[in-house]
Order: structure tokens, then sequence, then C-alpha cells
């Protein structure tokens, strides 16, 4: 996209400062002091529909998450319990970080004939496109998690293997 | 000589040959999958159908021969709704398997149904269900929902491995491909019914689930597993590490090649890449005194073997040395050992040999006994000295000093020999009896890691490139033998095998005809 440049002289009231200094400080005060009367309100169990202060005091207090929101990924699994992952490869292909790593194998039923020996996904590479689950032809990958908090104190702990892809359940997202 | 015209442009072709030979002739591809160029015509898929001027219905072109004046049209609507029908006819009966699918990215349904499909199914039926995943021999494995019968692997069988090990059985939508009573697919040929299968019905074992093909690159090369040069492509793997256990090449393509294998190569050669990857020196080794071998430095081992190469040519003379070249290695690296041992050394006696080799399996085919890619190119450079002579002097302590390329000297009567020997060095690619008894160790090159022509039993020069670069520390030939005749003091300034070829053969490997040359008794 072009950048486009908007040439304006500012006018003599913008030019002496100090009227726009005192117009800015208006409407900080008036955030100030409006939320210190709500959050008093709010103290003596009145004005519950008004929402005080801008903050979200996370973590105890989380915003609600659109039900579209790419979060942790998932393997989904069958009705025995085993991957529905054929490890086409399809997700680790189309992946741009290229942090899907899938080795194939063969597996004994051969309706099902392949199956995942190894799935490891590398969150510290990972950029939360989302992807995968587009790519994926069995819908065994998802993003449904509802988790985002998956910090750790090495680069390894980042890798998230089969069975701990497998261990997830979807949360659905609150209202 | 017919000529004829198709989609508005003339060609004249030889009588006899069909309209879809003529269409590739300019390079319009028709539509296939019954039709290979190594087998009868079956004309059974009838997915190459044609319009042909004054025809009153479309006509197979692998099947209808070429006549003047004919004016065929292989884009015409009605040609393209023929194909779109002939392709939702096929895919009837087939599962949706492609996630699970070998073939999946070199498959001809999925590429024609990407051009020509009819993308909304009308399929109400159940499909039928046939076996799957079947090992019908040592290398193939069957899945019968997924065969479209073309017939070409029936037709292989009975026409160029002539063992008769697969039919059609059942009739109308029953059919199916099967082994034939009391059969297994093992012929020493299996392996080509894979290439051939158009779809994903006959996979690979060896190769299954390893790695997808489009993580694949390919390289151009001669077999390495006998005398034939059967030409190939190397596909492998070197970006996705953890694929396949780390293994680089992950499977062997025949190559066209009219003169000498045509479409095929042989089981043998096809599956028999395992030595590159497995089992490989992968760091220079020097033998303490009386001791073990060490891992070593290139820098160190080389210093050790100018250096005992010089002091018994300066002790001993010429005679002092002995040198067993390979007919593993290329014509180039055979060019360079004659060049240093022989023409600036003096050395007389260098054989290639193995006198303990026995002659393998052969047929009438491609297969031949001699398993050594380049026996003719090391006899026609000369080097065809008595092998047997060489170790008897060594071991009688005559040649002080033994420069052993690639062999395998596992019999018990070399093994005394080379414990009799006084320093042995060797240099080649994998662990083997001889590196157990050598002194010094230089690890080269496979094939595969290098550039260069093998010349084939019949005096045919093929040229073969480089896919994967050295395993590890282990480097190419020419680089290692360069190397030490600049210790030992010898002009030799070559960066690559395609300037020795240039100085042997008198031109570059770009001037080198596709198929190759036969040599024609010129000696260089
Ligand atoms: S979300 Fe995107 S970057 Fe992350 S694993 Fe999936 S495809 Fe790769
Ligand atoms: S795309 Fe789906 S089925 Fe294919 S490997 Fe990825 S998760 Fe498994
Ligand atoms: S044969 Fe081709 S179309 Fe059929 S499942 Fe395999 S890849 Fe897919
Ligand atoms: S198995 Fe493959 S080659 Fe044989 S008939 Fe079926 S599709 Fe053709
Ligand atoms: S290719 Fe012509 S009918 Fe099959």
């Amino acid at each position: 996209m072009a950048i486009k440049q908007v040439e304006r002289d500012l006018t003599f009231r913008e030019r002496i400062y100090i009227l726009e200094i005192l117009k800015a400080l208006r409407l900080t005060a008036r955030h100030l002091f409006r939320n210190l009367f709500v959050h008093i309100a709010h103290r003596f169990g009145l004005l519950r529909r008004l929402r005080g202060g801008v903050t979200y005091q996370y973590p105890e207090e989380r915003r609600p998450f659109s039900p579209r929101l790419r979060t942790l990924h998932r393997l989904t699994r069958r009705q025995d319990g085993s991957p529905r992952c054929v490890a086409c490869m399809m997700c680790e292909t189309v992946c741009p970080a290229h942090c899907i790593y899938i080795v194939g194998g063969e597996h004994p039923d051969p309706q099902i004939e392949k199956y995942p020996v190894r799935f490891d996904i590398d969150l510290g590479l990972c950029v939360f496109c989302g992807y995968c689950v587009e790519a994926c032809p069995e819908d065994a990958i998802r993003m449904d998690t509802g988790k985002l908090e998956f910090s750790s104190y090495s680069r390894e702990g980042l890798i998230h293997d089969l069975q701990e892809l497998l261990s997830r359940s979807t949360t659905p997202p609150k209202r | 000589m017919p000529s004829l015209e198709i989609n508005g442009q003339s060609i004249e072709v030889e009588t006899g040959s069909n309209v879809l030979q003529a269409a590739e002739q300019l390079d319009i591809h028709v539509p296939r999958y019954c039709y290979h160029p190594g087998l009868s015509v079956a004309g059974s898929c009838r997915m190459c159908l044609v319009e042909i001027e004054k025809m009153p219905k479309l006509a197979i072109s692998c099947h209808i021969q070429a006549q003047d004046g004919m004016k065929v049209s292989t884009e015409s609507e009605k040609v393209k709704q023929a194909r779109k029908s002939m392709l939702e006819f096929l895919l009837v009966n087939h599962p949706l398997d492609c996630p699970v699918c070998d073939q999946s990215g070199e498959c001809d349904l999925q590429n024609y149904y990407m051009e020509v499909g009819q993308y909304d199914s009308r399929f109400l039926e159940n499909k039928i269900k046939r076996r799957k995943a079947v090992p019908i021999g040592p290398h193939v494995i069957l899945d019968q929902e997924r065969c479209i019968l073309c017939t070409r692997c029936t037709r292989f069988c009975n026409e160029i491995s002539q063992s008769n090990e697969l039919g059609v059985f059942n009739r109308g939508n029953r059919s199916v491909i099967d082994l034939a009573p009391a059969k297994t697919l093992d012929n020493p040929y299996s392996g080509n019914v894979i290439d051939i299968c158009p779809v994903g019905a006959l996979t690979e074992r060896e190769f299954r689930f390893q790695c997808r093909v489009w993580y694949l690159s390919t390289q151009e090369s001669i077999c390495n597993g006998c005398s034939r040069g059967c030409n190939i492509s190397i596909h492998y793997n070197t970006s996705l590490s953890y694929k396949a256990g780390g293994k680089r090449v992950q499977r062997l393509k025949p190559r066209l090649n009219p003169h000498v294998n045509r479409w095929w190569m042989c089981d043998e050669g096809r599956f028999g890449y395992e030595f590159i990857d497995h089992n490989r020196i992968e760091s220079p080794q020097l033998r303490a005194v009386q001791g073990k071998l060490q891992t070593s430095d290139w820098e160190q081992v080389l210093q050790e073997v100018s250096t005992g190469l010089k002091t018994t040519l300066e002790n001993f003379g010429p005679e002092g040395i002995g040198v067993i070249a390979s007919p593993q290695l290329s014509n180039e690296e055979l060019y360079l050992i004659r060049k240093i041992f022989a023409e600036s050394m003096g050395v007389q006696e260098i054989g290639t040999r193995n006198p303990w080799e026995k002659e393998g399996f052969e047929d009438d085919f491609l297969i031949r006994g001699d398993k050594n890619p380049n026996s003719r190119g090391a006899e026609e450079l000369g080097l065809n000295s008595d092998v047997k002579a060489i170790l008897e002097k060594a071991a009688s302590g005559k040649i002080k000093i033994l420069y052993i390329f690639q062999h395998n000297f596992e019999s018990p009567e070399a093994q005394e020999m080379l414990g009799q020997a006084g320093y042995v060095i060797f240099q080649g690619t994998n662990w083997n009896k001889t590196v157990e008894v050598s002194n010094a160790v230089l690890p080269g090159a496979t094939y595969a890691e290098k550039d260069g022509t093998f010349t084939n039993f019949e005096g045919r020069l093929q040229r073969f490139q480089q896919a994967l670069l050295p395993l590890s520390e282990s480097k190419s030939d020419i680089e290692i033998l360069s190397t030490l005749a600049r210790k030992l003091g010898y002009p030799v300034t070559y960066l690559d095998a395609e300037e020795i070829f240039r100085e042997w053969w008198g031109r570059t490997y770009q001037e080198l005809e596709e198929f190759g040359e036969l040599l024609n008794g010129q000696k260089r």
C-alpha cells in the first residue's frame, strides 16, 4: 500500500501549545474521576452495570475469547482413543514456520494403513497462523483448546509431542 | 511416411507409429493410463481418446495408427468431456486414500483430475470394498481398491520379466489384479511394476511412508550395482533429516536410456543403495603401533601417508609401492590414480580386479555377473595387473606399502597376506575386512556423492552426477588424491572431476551425449 502524506499546517491555537495540553489533561482527569467514582460505587454494590477502569486484572480476570480464536493445538482422537491423524503430512507441508515434524508408520489395520509414529510441534517457531488446521483432511488437528499460556524454561520444553497434543481437550468458549 | 495434423500443427511420423506417439513428437501430452512405450498396447483405459476428423466416434490414440491426411484434435470440448467421463468412471470405486497413499503427488489420477474433473460427485451407491495393503512380493504392496485395471503390471510380468505372476481376476466391476495361484511377485525386476503403475495400487515396501514424494530432490546418476550401468535417478531428502531415520537416499528410479536399460532396472540395483547411508567410515583413522584404529584428522593421516610413500620411494624405489585400485571408482579417479602412481611415481603394477570375487547372478536381460560398474573403464585405462601377485609381494615384504581402494578382501587367503603386509593404506567408503587390517584409513565418497563417468561392459561411457555432499568428514576421492599428490610434490591442480575428464576425454560433460558414448576402440 502506498503511503499518502497529508500536509497540514498547525493553527495558531495549536502552536501556542498550552491550550492543547489543558484539553488533554481534562480528558485524563475525566477518566480518573469517573473510575474513582465507579470503583467506589462498586464497593457499595451500586452501579454494577457500568464498567470501571480499562485494565483486565490478568490472570484473575480473563478476557472472553472469541470462539474463532486460534489457541494451543491439539490432536483429535478416534472413538477408540487412537489419533485421528494419518500422518499425511499436509500440515507439515503447509506450515510456513516449518515447525511440525511427523514420522509416519505402518498401521496394523489395513483400513487405516498409516499413523504418526512421531508428531512434534515446535511452538517456539509456530506463528499461530492456523494453516495446519485448514490443511488437515482428517480434522485431526485443531486449535480450539482455549489455552494460550504455554511458556517454558527451555526451548525443548516448547516442543510438544504426540502424547501431549493428544492429551488436550477442547474448552468451549465462554460467552 | 504419413503426415498428419494435430491441433493444427502438422507432423510427419514413421509408418506404423500411433497417434499418441505422433502427438508426443509435437510435445502434446495425451493423458493415458494403459499405454506404456515399453509394453504392448492394451487400449483398456480409454483415457487417450482424441477426435479425428471424418471419424464418427472418438478414437483411442494409443491404438490408432497415424495415417496420411488425418486431422486430429486432442483438446476439443468433446475430447475433454470424454476424459472427464472416463475419469468419473475410473473413480467410481476408487477410495479417497490420497492422505495415506504414497503415490500422492505423482499420481496420474490426481494430475488428470486437476485438469479435467467432475468435481461434484454424482455417485450415491456404496463403493465396492477390495483387499488393501497386501504384500504380494518382497518389494511390492498391492492395494486393489486403488487399481484402475490398466494392466500395465500384468503386461510387464508377461512381456518383460516373462514370469507371469500377475493377472486380472473376476469380471466387470468385481475385476481385481491379483497374484496367479501359488505365485509371489519375486522376479528380479519386480520393482518396475511400481514405477509403471500410474496410480498408488502398487507401492514400494522399502519406501512406504518414509517420506512424501514432494520432499524429494532428484539427481541423474548411473546404477553402480553391476557392469550394465543402468541409467537411474537418485531420489533423496536432505532437508528433513528426521524422516526415515536420517537416511538421505530414499529410493532409486530408472531413467530412460534406449541403448542400455530402456525404462527398466533390476531390484538388486534398485534396493542396493543402503551402503550410501549405512556402515560408512565417517572420519579418517590411524592405527597406533600394533594397536587399534583411532579416529584422527585429515591433516595427520595425509601427513603420515605421504611421508610413508615418500620414504618408501626414496629407499626402495617404486617397486616398494603396490596399488590396488577399484572398479567401483570412476574413470576420472582411475585416471588420477594412474597419473599419480604410475606416471609420477613410476609404480609399474596397478591392479583392479579382485581375484576372489565370484561372478554373480546373470541373465539375458539387464543383470550382469560382474557386480562392478567400471571394470571396463579400469581395463581401458590399463590398470590390469594381477592383484593376487601384488598381495603376494606385499606379504613377502617386496612391497613395503600397499594402497588399496574400496576392496573388501575377506577371503582367508587374502586376509593372511594382508596380515603379513608392511603398511596398508585403505581409501574407501564403508567398513569392511580390509579396513580391519589397514594402518591408515581415508574415508572416500560414494557414487551418489561425486561426479564422474563409468564405462559399462559394452564400452559405453556414461555420466553420473553428484546428489549429496560426502557424508560427515569423508571427501571425494579426487580431493583426497589431489591433496596427497601435492603433499608429495607433484603438480596436480584438478579442482573437480570435469577437469580430469576434459584432459582425459577431451570434452566437457556438457558435450557428452545424453545417452552416453561408445568407446569405439580408442585407447586413452
Ligand atoms: S499454526 Fe501455522 S505455524 Fe503453527 S503449526 Fe500450524 S501451520 Fe505451523
Ligand atoms: S494434516 Fe491432519 S492428518 Fe495430516 S498429518 Fe497433519 S494432523 Fe495428521
Ligand atoms: S492412487 Fe492417486 S488418487 Fe488414488 S488414493 Fe492414491 S494418490 Fe489418491
Ligand atoms: S495395479 Fe497399477 S499397473 Fe496394475 S493394473 Fe492396477 S493400476 Fe494398472
Ligand atoms: S492409453 Fe489408450 S486406451 Fe489406455
